[in-house]
């Protein structure tokens, strides 16, 4: 296991978000989650990340590291875990080129940010013509390239993707899961959570279901997909 | 019309104090969204440590023998006091500010108030309540062009500090590290996230606005020779208001607001009576922030995502 989740709860305040999820992630796996609005998705890649504490009895390990050990920066850093966020976060004032040297600010391999860096050009075409304009300015879809560029250079042991299909066009979307497949081919083994279920379901390999903070079910995608009761809430019957 | 000239180049060396001071405000508030309210007495601590070292470099030249020149002395002092006013900065941001990046605002504005006080008195407390004259390292000459009178230490105020200004410009522009104060002054909650760490931009923030402090702190001593505790005071609140009125975070802005309150309080000083002069500049002011609320260059940050 790459990746394993004992016991997660994360509260906001009083407010419980997730009760104890259980679940692990093995290496190159592509593997989902999928829920309603305001499941605990994105809580869930936040507390891997991270930004929120989880409860004392939680744990976390990540290619047998103890990941409570680990602040933000160095849960990036050292271990190679990136996170593409909700809403995307890009620094709208900095050049893309400005964003993705920011996303390799603590890697000391100059060389290899060089031929990763080209590797993102690669795989996203579009930023490379896009380089010297400011982030603020991209398209939707451009943004999410840049986004998930970044990630690529930051850290690519694990990346954690939230909601990437968000607010792209179908074409588009399917266009960012062919470059998140590329990138796994690679060697990242991929979480996401998706709102768009059945893109995600088509995509991973293994899915959770989230319902109010608790996982519900879990199983190979292709059997969630023809699972009834996945059909009926999350795939428009 | 000499007159006139003259008093330009009166508030351009009395701007300059405030520009460099209010520069270290907006930095720490573009960054983490705070200001840091001992920043003034930044200053004066800056103007003290250049005390110490100017005296230090004299007592060293007199007991070598050594015949060093007195603006060689005056750049060291500059240079070693900015160095050294740096780690105040940053011990301040790790005491202080550092274990208030959650709680509210509030709390960071009135801890900041409290480490105001606690230099002032601290200071008061070792050197004692003799006011301090700052040596004179350069001898002061007069130049006169056409009807204007300048003194080779006004050029110097000016220059010292429109270079410095322009150096901050360069490293907020060019480096690597200007450039993760940029994505941080952007949303920092996303810094993280790339694998830097906040705790490293934050007292690099903090070290670069008061070594700016100690900057003005020494061209202001060179200007107006007597040091006391309570010196920054007024001055950093003036800053603080440059700062404000370049637009809360705007570096540009709180440079260009400094000059502007430099130039706003000389003028007011020629035309009514001295003692009339805060009165009315700062209603000048008050007036132009009911126009512009955030500033000349700020941006309401009411919009900014929450991670």
């Amino acid at each position: 296991m790459q990746l394993e989740i004992r016991n997660l709860d994360v509260s906001y305040g009083r407010i419980r978000a997730l009760h104890g999820l259980d679940f692990s992630i093995d290496k190159g796996e592509i593997v989902c989650i999928i829920g309603a609005n305001g499941a605990g998705k994105s809580t869930t890649l936040r507390a891997i990340s991270r930004l929120l504490p989880p409860h004392r009895d939680s744990t976390m390990t990540f290619e047998g590291h103890n990941l409570l050990e680990f602040q933000p920066d160095k849960v990036v850093s050292q271990l190679g875990i990136s996170h593409v966020p909700e809403g995307r976060r890009l620094f709208g004032n900095l050049t893309v080129m400005e964003n993705m040297q920011l996303a390799a600010f603590a890697r000391k391999d100059r060389e290899k940010i060089k031929e990763d860096t080209e590797q993102v050009f690669s795989i996203f075409p579009r930023l490379k013509e896009r380089v010297s304009q400011m982030a603020g300015t991209l398209s939707g879809g451009e943004q999410q390239m840049l986004a998930v560029g970044r990630a690529y250079l930051s850290g690519r042991r694990l990346m954690l993707l939230d909601d990437p299909s968000m607010g792209l066009a179908p074409l588009l979307m399917l266009s960012m899961f062919e470059a998140l497949r590329e990138i796994n081919r690679q060697g990242t083994t991929i979480l996401l959570v998706e709102q768009n279920a059945r893109l995600a379901l088509k995509f991973a390999q293994r899915a959770y279901v989230l319902e109010n903070g608790r996982l519900v079910l879990e199983g190979l995608s292709s059997e969630l997909l023809n699972n009834p009761e996945v059909q009926k809430a999350y795939l428009g019957g | 019309m000499d007159l006139f000239l003259q008093n330009i180049v009166n508030g351009l060396q009395w701007g300059s104090f405030y520009a460099l001071i209010a520069l270290g405000y907006s930095m720490v508030y573009s960054i983490l969204m705070l200001f840091n309210f001992a920043h003034g007495d930044v200053f004066m601590v800056g103007s003290y440590i250049g005390f110490g070292v100017a005296t230090a470099l004299l007592g060293l030249a007199a007991a070598t023998g050594l015949p060093i020149p007195g603006w060689l002395i005056l750049v060291l002092t500059i240079l070693f006091s900015m160095f050294l006013t740096s780690f105040v900065g940053m011990f301040i941001e790790r005491v202080g500010y550092r274990p208030l990046r959650e709680a509210p605002r509030a709390s960071a504005a009135i801890t900041g108030l409290m480490i105001g006080i606690i230099l002032e008195t601290g200071n008061l407390a070792i050197l004692g309540a003799r006011r301090l004259s700052f040596p004179q390292l350069i001898e002061s000459t007069t130049y006169q062009l056409g009807g204007v009178f300048v003194t080779n230490k006004k050029i110097l105020i000016v220059a010292v500090s429109l270079g410095l200004m322009y150096l901050l410009h360069r490293f907020i522009q060019k480096s690597k590290w200007g450039m993760a104060m940029r994505a941080m002054s952007f949303d920092f909650q996303a810094v993280p996230l790339m694998g830097i760490s906040i705790n490293r931009i934050a007292p690099l923030t903090f070290a670069i606005g008061s070594s700016l402090a100690a900057a003005a702190g020494i061209l202001y001593g060179l200007a107006y020779p007597v040091l006391d505790p309570y010196m920054g005071i007024l001055l950093g609140w003036k800053a603080f208001v440059a700062a404000i009125l370049g637009g809360r975070g705007s570096i540009l802005g709180a440079a260009l607001a400094g000059f502007l309150l430099g130039f706003i309080e000389i003028f007011v000083a020629w035309i009514f009576p001295s003692t009339l002069r805060d009165v009315i500049a700062y209603s000048i002011i008050l007036l132009i922030l009911t126009f512009r609320p955030h500033g000349f260059f700020g941006q309401a940050h009411s919009t900014q995502l929450r991670l």
